[in-house]
C-alpha cells in the first residue's frame, strides 16, 4: 500500500492501515516521516495522557480502568503500551496486554504494544510519532504508558498533555520518591491499589513530602495525590476527570515545550549517530591505545573524532 | 532503525497451562524478536484483533486442551477474514502427527510438540516471516 493511501485508510478509520502505519513509523523509515506528515493536518485533536511510574505498581492496571471509565464516558481510546528491550538480545518481551484483555473487542479502543529499543527515558526513541499517527486516526484519547521507570526517567512528562505518576504502597521508603524527583514531575500522583493495608498512608506521605517545600509543590498540592484502586475500579473516574479537565490553554503551551523538545531531541540522537560514521569509528579505534597510554588526552581525541564525524558527513552530503 | 520480526503469543481456550507458552515467548526474545504477550483464556476472536492491532508477522498459538482443530481453524479463518494474508500461524502444544498434517494442508504453519529445541523454532519463524513479509 502507498503511503497515500495509508493515511487515507488511516483517517477514514481503517484500523489494518493504522497497524501498518505505526509500524512504519517506528521503523524510523523514510515512509513513516512521510506518512506523518500527510497527516499533520489531523493533528491535536486528541487529548494526550501519559501514565508512568516504577515497575510494579500497576500501571497497565491502571490503564485498564481508564479505558473501561473513558468507553463508558464514550470517548475512544488508544492505548501505546511501552516495555522494555532486552540488552543483551534486542527483543523483548511485550506484556502490557495480558492487564487489558477486557477491550480487545470493542473497535473503540486500540491497543498497541511498543519495545523500547534501548532508549532512555521510559520511551521508545519513535513513540512521540506514533502518539502523532493515533491522534490523527481520530482517538479522544491517547494513553501512553511508559517503561517502568525508576529514578528520573521522564521523558513522557515532556511529551503529553498531561502525566499521571503511579505508586504503590509498601514500595519503599518515601526518601526513594523524593529523592527521585518522581512525584513532582507529573501532573497527579496517584497511590494505586488503595484496597491494600498501607494506601491511605503512603498517600499521607507524599502529602507530607509535597508540603516540606514550595518548591516540590507546598500544600497546596494535597490534592494531586490520588487514592485509587485500578482492581475495584476506586478514584477511577475522579482519576480520568482530573486528568481531562487540565484546560487547553495549559495543553496547548505544553505542546509548543514538547515540539522543541522533539526538536532537540531528533538533533541528540543525530549527534549519537556522527559517531557511527566509519571515519569516527575507525579514529576513536585508533585513539583509544594512544589515550590509555597518556600520548594524547582524552579531550584532544574528542576533538579530533569529533571533527572526522563532521567532515565524514559533509562529504558523504557533496554531489 | 529497522522493523524487527514481531510475534504474538497466545493462550485460546479454557486451558490454563501457560508454562510452554511462557518459555517460547522467552525464547524468541532471546532470538532477537519483539514478542507481545496477550495471556491466557484468549478467544480466537481476540487473537486476531490483538494481531490485527499490534501488526505482527507471526501468530503462535499454544494448546494443550485437545481443541487444535477447532481453534486453529477459526483463527485462520478469521485472519483470511481481516486480511491477514501475510501473517504465518504457527503454534505448539498436545498435537497428534495426523492433525499436524490437516493443518498443515489447510494453510497453518508448522506445529510443534514438547521437547522442540527452542532456536529451531526461533529460526523457522525467522526463515518463514522473511518469505510472507520481506523486511
Amino acid at each position: 500500500m502507498t503511503v497515500d493511501a495509508l493515511a487515507k485508510g488511516i483517517v477514514a478509520g481503517d484500523r489494518r492501515a493504522l497497524a501498518r502505519g505505526l509500524s512504519l513509523v517506528e521503523s524510523g523509515a523514510a515512509e513513516g516521516a512521510a506518512l506523518l506528515d500527510g497527516v499533520r493536518a489531523r493533528l491535536g485533536r486528541a487529548r494526550r495522557i501519559g501514565v508512568t511510574g516504577p515497575p510494579g505498581a500497576g500501571k497497565s492496571s491502571l490503564v485498564n480502568a481508564l479505558v473501561r471509565e473513558a468507553r463508558a464516558a464514550g470517548a475512544e481510546v488508544a492505548v501505546l503500551a511501552v516495555d522494555p528491550s532486552s540488552p543483551f538480545s534486542g527483543g523483548a518481551l511485550l506484556g502490557d496486554r495480558v492487564r487489558m484483555s477486557e477491550h480487545a473487542l470493542d473497535r473503540g479502543v486500540f491497543i498497541r504494544s511498543q519495545a523500547s529499543r534501548l532508549a532512555m527515558g521510559g520511551l521508545a526513541a519513535t513513540s512521540h510519532g506514533m502518539t502523532d499517527l493515533l491522534d490523527a486516526a481520530g482517538f479522544d484519547l491517547v494513553v501512553v504508558e511508559t517503561v517502568g521507570v525508576g529514578q528520573s526517567e521522564l521523558e513522557i512528562v515532556r511529551q503529553a498533555d498531561v502525566t499521571a505518576i503511579v505508586l504503590a504502597p509498601s514500595m519503599g521508603d518515601m526518601v526513594q520518591a523524593m529523592k527521585a524527583g518522581l512525584v513532582e514531575a507529573g501532573d497527579l500522583v496517584v497511590v494505586n491499589k488503595g484496597d491494600l493495608p498501607g494506601a491511605a498512608s503512603c498517600r499521607d506521605e507524599i502529602v507530607a513530602a509535597f508540603g516540606m517545600t514550595a518548591e516540590s509543590g507546598g500544600a497546596a498540592r494535597a490534592d494531586d495525590v490520588l487514592l485509587v484502586s485500578a482492581a475495584t475500579g476506586d478514584g477511577v473516574k475522579e482519576l480520568l476527570a482530573r486528568l481531562r479537565a487540565i484546560p487547553d490553554a495549559v495543553v496547548a503551551e505544553r505542546r509548543i515545550t514538547a515540539d522543541a523538545r522533539r526538536v532537540d531531541a531528533a538533533v541528540v540522537r543525530a549527534l549519537a549517530d556522527l559517531r557511527l560514521k566509519p571515519a569516527a569509528a575507525s579514529l576513536a579505534a585508533t585513539l583509544t591505545p594512544a589515550v590509555r597510554r597518556g600520548d594524547v588526552s582524552l579531550e584532544e581525541a574528542v576533538r579530533t573524532i569529533v571533527a572526522a564525524a563532521v567532515g565524514s558527513d559533509r562529504e558523504a552530503r557533496r554531489p | 532503525m529497522t522493523r524487527k520480526i514481531r510475534v504474538l503469543v497466545a493462550k485460546p481456550g479454557l486451558d490454563g497451562h501457560d508454562r510452554g507458552a511462557k518459555v517460547v515467548a522467552a525464547a524468541l526474545r532471546d532470538a532477537g524478536m519483539e514478542v507481545v504477550y496477550t495471556g491466557l483464556h484468549q478467544t480466537p476472536e481476540m487473537v486476531v484483533a490483538a494481531a490485527l492491532q499490534e501488526d505482527v508477522d507471526a501468530i503462535g498459538l499454544s494448546v494443550h486442551s485437545g481443541a487444535h482443530l477447532t481453534l486453529f481453524r477459526k483463527v485462520l479463518a478469521l485472519m483470511k477474514e481481516k486480511g491477514l494474508d501475510d501473517v504465518l500461524l504457527t503454534g505448539g502444544g498436545i498435537i497428534p502427527e495426523k492433525d499436524r498434517a490437516t493443518l498443515a494442508a489447510e494453510g497453518v504453519g508448522r506445529l510443534f510438540g514438547p521437547g522442540t529445541p527452542l532456536k529451531e523454532l526461533a529460526a523457522y519463524i525467522a526463515a518463514e516471516t522473511a518469505v510472507r513479509r520481506p523486511r
